[in-house]
């Protein structure tokens, strides 16, 4: 990592950004383990090597802020302080899951620490972050609403409708644009004849700027800047970082559309091993540090499963519970 | 008691909402400068300004799932789309988000949305403006649909809509916004429930929105001929009203379904499902049902008329039920 911006974390937040990566690949290890013991069904997304963004960006929140996620978002909940027991419980469709067991893995939902899903209709959450925009403005409470997606929604017309109705409406709307190169098995540029996403975003007049996704550093100080923004009411900013994922868009893809060698390449500059090292080898951090946030995600991981494990499903006489609302005829 | 045109009643029930709400606001196509597309929003820019009267772009599927968003945020939205024709435009985020957080949320979001659209063929627009397909709404479980058809229930339902929890779709058949009535203490309406609006012993018409006028000017013809037709405005198409419906069949015996969506899959074979289901024995006659030709609904005013129920078609139908018995 040859970042110079680096000079300006210090060591607690270093720690703290690795120690939440790590968290978040060991996490997701342990669900594909999971998977792979049929204890986890339906789709999987992993985040595999696109740690960095989530990382980087959530923790310049405030607990009033709100996040609107995609269906491949365990890291910004994980992030974002919904506990990991209820994650893994939501995924292996137990009462004790976030959603209770209703969304799985792709619909992860919190209102405690205002989490807008997990939507998995590509696109679909872009319009719903405007909207809780739009509310705060009109309420007159400062918030930022985080809107994550991936380089595919940008095809969608609701990427074009909602940064246009952002930029019209001035609404306090941060857009990351997660491009990991592939929509699902299509590569950006065997579908759009644009690939500058900045440009699409600028010719709504948003405030647009590109990061290396791969550099927890570089999207940090980025979201920071851009945080601060959207705070200050300048209108809604876009965000794109340019990441990889590592492993299978969800886990029934044979991944017959990438090179070995490509994702080998991007594998060298994994998000956490570029950290890693840099962090040592400037002696910011040491051995036994990384030892010590291995054994602490390994415990609480441990726990998180024994607990989701333990934890009852939801009784089928529950079922049409919560399909209206309370003081609802129905 | 006032006379209201339907219009008016659907922009006081607004206007008084957003006076007494400053959570409750107005979007969608044309609702601020232009007045809305068929004139109901008229005058409403000038006295709550363009935050609470906010003209969108030609962006269904954005303003609407703006309007979910801003629900999800503590405010009560009422979305304008200009017909259900462009409400398809809109139909992942009413589908896939409205009606589905609550329950895919395990009961941690609402969406107290209230969307309303246009509905209906009679003015000539074709195929791409004239199609009624509330329907396919009233399909979706975590949705309210309905289809206020007198000035009461347009001045009621939409405070009503606006105190549920949860995303109600209003259907304004296009027919009747000039039409006019009287109206009393709007909290008295409720979202739910059906209506018999006017009693009968020897058949029940089922109907609801343009086709209830149409409904009771062939109940009258036909009580002149001695056939008394039970005519219940269903009001509410999701959830259906089948203590109503069914306690009407098993009175009169007979049951007409008159729906101007099409037949095939529809809310009418729905309908007609349940009173199979829940009133067989009641029968003294194969439930009927009267609605669109299966075709786009055409330009030229004979060929759309025939498209949809009218009033002679429905006296034919009715009378041909009560003398066949």
């Amino acid at each position: 990592m040859t970042n110079p911006n680096a000079l300006r974390i210090g060591r607690d937040l270093s720690l703290n950004l690795l120690a939440q990566m790590v968290r978040i690949r060991r996490f997701e290890d342990k669900c594909a383990e999971l998977y792979t013991q049929e204890k986890i069904r339906g789709f999987l997304h992993l985040y595999d090597g696109e740690e960095a963004v989530a990382v980087g960006i959530i923790p310049n929140l405030e607990a009033q802020d709100a996040v609107v996620a995609t269906y491949r978002e365990h890291g910004h909940a994980l992030v974002r302080g919904v506990p990991m027991t209820s994650i893994l419980a939501e995924m292996l469709g137990k009462q004790t899951g976030c959603s209770r067991g209703r969304g799985g893995s792709m619909h992860l939902f919190d209102n405690a620490t205002r989490f807008y899903g997990g939507n998995a209709i590509v696109g679909g959450g872009l319009p719903m972050a405007v909207g809780l925009a739009l509310a705060a403005k009109m309420a007159g409470r400062e918030e930022v609403v985080v809107c994550f997606f991936g380089e595919g929604a940008v095809a969608e017309g609701e990427f074009h409708e909602s940064l246009n109705l952002a930029q019209l409406w001035q609404l306090p709307v941060l857009f990351v644009c997660e491009n990991n190169g592939y929509a699902m098995g299509t590569a950006l540029a065997r579908s759009e004849s644009e690939i500058d996403l900045v440009k699409k975003a600028e010719s709504y007049e948003v405030h647009a700027q590109s990061v290396d996704g791969m550099d927890v550093i570089a999207v940090t100080l980025a979201a920071r800047d851009a945080v601060a923004q959207v705070r200050a009411g300048q209108g809604p900013v876009f965000l794109e970082c340019k990441t990889y994922r590592f492993r299978a868009h969800s886990m029934f893809d044979a991944q017959k559309y990438r090179d070995k060698a490509e994702v080998e390449e991007w594998r060298q500059r994994g998000p956490i091993v570029r950290f890693q090292n840099w962090l040592l080898e400037s002696h910011v951090i040491h051995q036994s540090d990384i030892d010590e946030i291995e054994a602490r995600v390994a415990a609480e991981i441990d726990t998180a499963q024994a607990a989701a494990e333990a934890a009852p499903f939801e009784s089928v006489e529950q079922l049409y519970e919560h399909v209206y609302g309370v003081g609802s005829d129905v | 008691m006032s006379e209201l045109t339907y219009r008016e009643a659907v922009r006081e029930a607004m206007c008084e909402a957003m006076r007494a709400d400053e959570r409750v606001f107005l979007m969608g196509e044309d609702v601020g400068r232009y007045g809305g597309c068929y004139g109901v929003s008229m005058g409403m820019l000038e006295e709550f300004g363009d935050e609470r009267v906010r003209d969108t772009p030609l962006a269904e599927s954005g303003f609407t799932g703006a309007g979910i968003g801003a629900a999800m945020g503590g405010m009560r939205p009422i979305v304008e789309l200009m017909t259900v024709n462009f409400s398809l435009l809109a139909l992942d985020q009413i589908m896939n988000t409205a009606a589905t957080v609550r329950h895919m949320s395990g009961g941690q979001f609402g969406v107290p949305i209230v969307i309303r659209m246009a509905t209906g063929a009679g003015k000539q627009l074709a195929a791409q403006h004239s199609h009624s397909l509330e329907g396919w709404y009233a399909h979706i479980p975590g949705l309210k649909v309905v289809a206020p058809a007198t000035i009461e229930d347009a001045r009621g339902m939409l405070q009503a809509a606006l105190d549920d929890p949860d995303p109600v779709l209003i259907f304004e058949n296009v027919m009747l916004y000039n039409s006019k009535g009287e109206v009393g203490d709007p909290s008295s309406i409720r979202l739910e429930g059906a209506a018999v609006r006017r009693p009968g012993a020897d058949l029940s018409l089922f109907t609801y929105g343009g086709s209830l006028p149409k409904a009771l000017a062939a109940a009258e013809q036909l009580s002149a001929e001695g056939v008394e037709v039970e005519v219940v405005d269903l009001r509410c198409l999701r959830p259906l009203d089948d203590t109503t419906i069914v306690a009407s069949v098993s009175k009169t015996r007979r049951a007409l379904i008159v729906d101007e969506g099409w037949r095939s899959g529809s809310l009418s074979a729905e309908i007609s499902a349940r009173i199979m289901e829940q009133a067989f024995w009641s029968l003294d006659a194969p439930v009927e049902r009267l609605c669109s030709a299966e075709v786009p609904i055409p330009y030229a005013k004979h060929m759309e008329a025939a498209s949809i129920p009218q009033v002679e078609s429905i006296v034919a139908t009715a009378r041909a039920m009560c003398i066949s018995a």
